[in-house]
């Protein structure tokens, strides 16, 4: 089983869970568990063309997919995915 | 470098704590001295980074805020206080940073950071450092820094989670493009106004960056650069992530293809705002509502906030709440046939909510102008403004 983290900003969309656990082989396969398990996400992750948006970073462990397989990335179990989106708060 | 500076004995007296460990000593505390930190944004993020910088004797710190300290600030941002409510933040925060150190200058710019002044305000300094709150001014603060060649102390924050790092492409290190090489569409990611923030985690950012300004100043210690520090206030965990530089980032990669400051508004798809404005038909102000709601045909009365803000203040009357990003999945539980009023806090989401209606067919519907705000001010002054 994969652990797969949610952001604050994102949590509205994943019923307020903040850790969620799938078994998948790559990291495609556990966001398209994700997102089966909350439809809501799929938006915020996903851009119209099926592919993941730019501005959302996916790690596993503390590296950047984009330099591991992106999301043919492959899992072993115990692995932490994160999903680090941008924010940009801070002055107001 | 810092050769020329001095200290006073009054300095010696102030930076003791200081000077009496080697790793910054009287060199460091000279070299602090001598250092130019340019804050861009003087709220949630700026506010500690400025009392600690200027604590910390930076000789030289600048400014640049055009906003005004509103009560809702002093929440967190700590560098003003209830006596400079209304008063520029720029002017609020040089009075508290000089009573804090005399011996620092302080130089205020009110202005907004645009393509236009950007590499002139941010030239005569060293570190920059991003204390802002939207993407276009991130955007625009990140692509000058690195045309200029200077690091970029980023921090960020929402809601309970905050992120640091420092951007040094010149140094090796990736800058805010190789994290993020496009923003969000407007709207998808809330701002602190809209999702709020909790009052102390910019706090634990903005002192976060303060310590790398200072690092970086004094030459000590290992930069946070390549390294995105992640902070979870709930729950109370740091994790680190590895950042790296690609080599193909528009602006620090191998072959950039900006050059210079470009139209950071439109790059994060913000539009002009004649085009974000409704048709006055779909408009309706809150004294033309009040009016309405006591007829027997009134308009149904729909609020797009979330459940959170209705228990702060409701317009009375209210017949149904779907926050704004729920709408599209309970559109067809709406009558398109019955005159609409949508609002939200301040007239910014309902006005989405209308453009979505209008988009699925709705033509009945109206958006209230100014809000939950608007109502407090012309209809019921017993309304809290949150």
């Amino acid at each position: 089983m994969a652990t797969i983290t949610i952001p604050t900003a994102l949590r509205q969309y994943s019923a307020g869970q903040s850790q969620v656990e799938l078994e998948a082989g790559t990291v495609g396969a556990l966001l398209r568990g994700l997102v089966e398990t909350y439809p809501d996400l799929g938006r915020h992750l996903f851009n119209e063309q099926g592919k993941l948006r730019n501005f959302v970073n996916v790690y596993v462990g503390d590296e950047d997919i984009r330099y591991l397989e992106g999301e043919a990335t492959e899992l072993q179990s115990n692995d932490t995915v994160s999903i680090i989106p941008a924010i940009a708060g801070g002055k107001s | 470098m810092a050769q020329d500076v001095t200290l006073s004995n009054e300095e010696i007296r102030r930076y003791s704590r200081h000077l009496i460990m080697p790793e910054v000593g009287m060199e460091g505390q000279r070299r602090l001295k001598q250092g130019r930190a340019l804050l861009i944004g003087t709220g949630g993020l700026g506010s500690p980074l400025a009392l600690y910088l200027a604590a910390a004797g930076v000789g030289h710190i600048g400014l640049v805020d055009f906003d005004v300290v509103d009560e809702s600030n002093l929440q967190r941002q700590i560098v003003h206080g209830t006596s400079t409510v209304g008063m520029p933040k720029i002017e609020s925060a040089k009075r508290r940073l000089q009573d804090l150190n005399p011996h620092i200058d302080i130089s205020v710019y009110e202005a907004q950071v645009t393509s236009d002044n950007a590499l002139d305000l941010m030239r005569p300094y060293d570190v920059i450092v991003d204390g802002t709150d939207n993407f276009p001014t991130r955007y625009l603060t990140n692509d000058a820094a690195v045309l200029l060649g200077k690091p970029n102390v980023y921090g960020s924050i929402f809601r309970f989670e905050g992120q640091a790092t420092v951007f040094y492409p010149k140094e090796g290190g990736p800058c805010y493009r190789c994290l993020y090489p496009e923003p969000p569409p407007p709207g998808l990611v809330p701002s602190c106004a809209e999702g709020g923030v909790l009052g102390v985690l910019p706090g634990v950012i903005g002192t976060i960056q303060a310590t790398e300004v200072i690092k970086l100043l004094t030459g000590i210690g290992e930069p946070l650069i390549g390294r995105l520090m992640l902070y979870d206030a709930l729950g109370m965990r740091f994790r680190e992530l590895k950042l790296r530089r690609n080599p193909e980032c528009p602006i620090c990669g191998e072959q950039p293809t900006i050059t210079e400051l470009i139209d950071y508004d439109a790059f994060c798809g913000i539009l002009p705002d004649e085009v974000n404005v409704l048709e006055s038909q779909y408009e309706i102000t809150p004294r033309e509502l009040a009016a309405l709601l006591d007829h027997t045909d009134r308009p149904f009365l729909l609020d797009v906030r979330n459940s959170y803000e209705a228990d702060i203040a409701t317009i009375p009357g209210t017949d149904r709440l779907i926050p704004v990003d729920q709408l599209v999945n309970y559109m067809n539980q709406l009558d398109s046939a019955r005159e609409m009023v949508v609002y939200c806090r301040s007239g910014v989401r309902s006005a989405n909510a209308v453009n979505m209606l209008k988009g699925a067919g709705f033509r009945k519907v109206k958006n209230l102008v100014g809000g939950v705000l608007r109502w407090s001010d012309d209809i019921d002054p017993s309304m809290p403004k949150y």
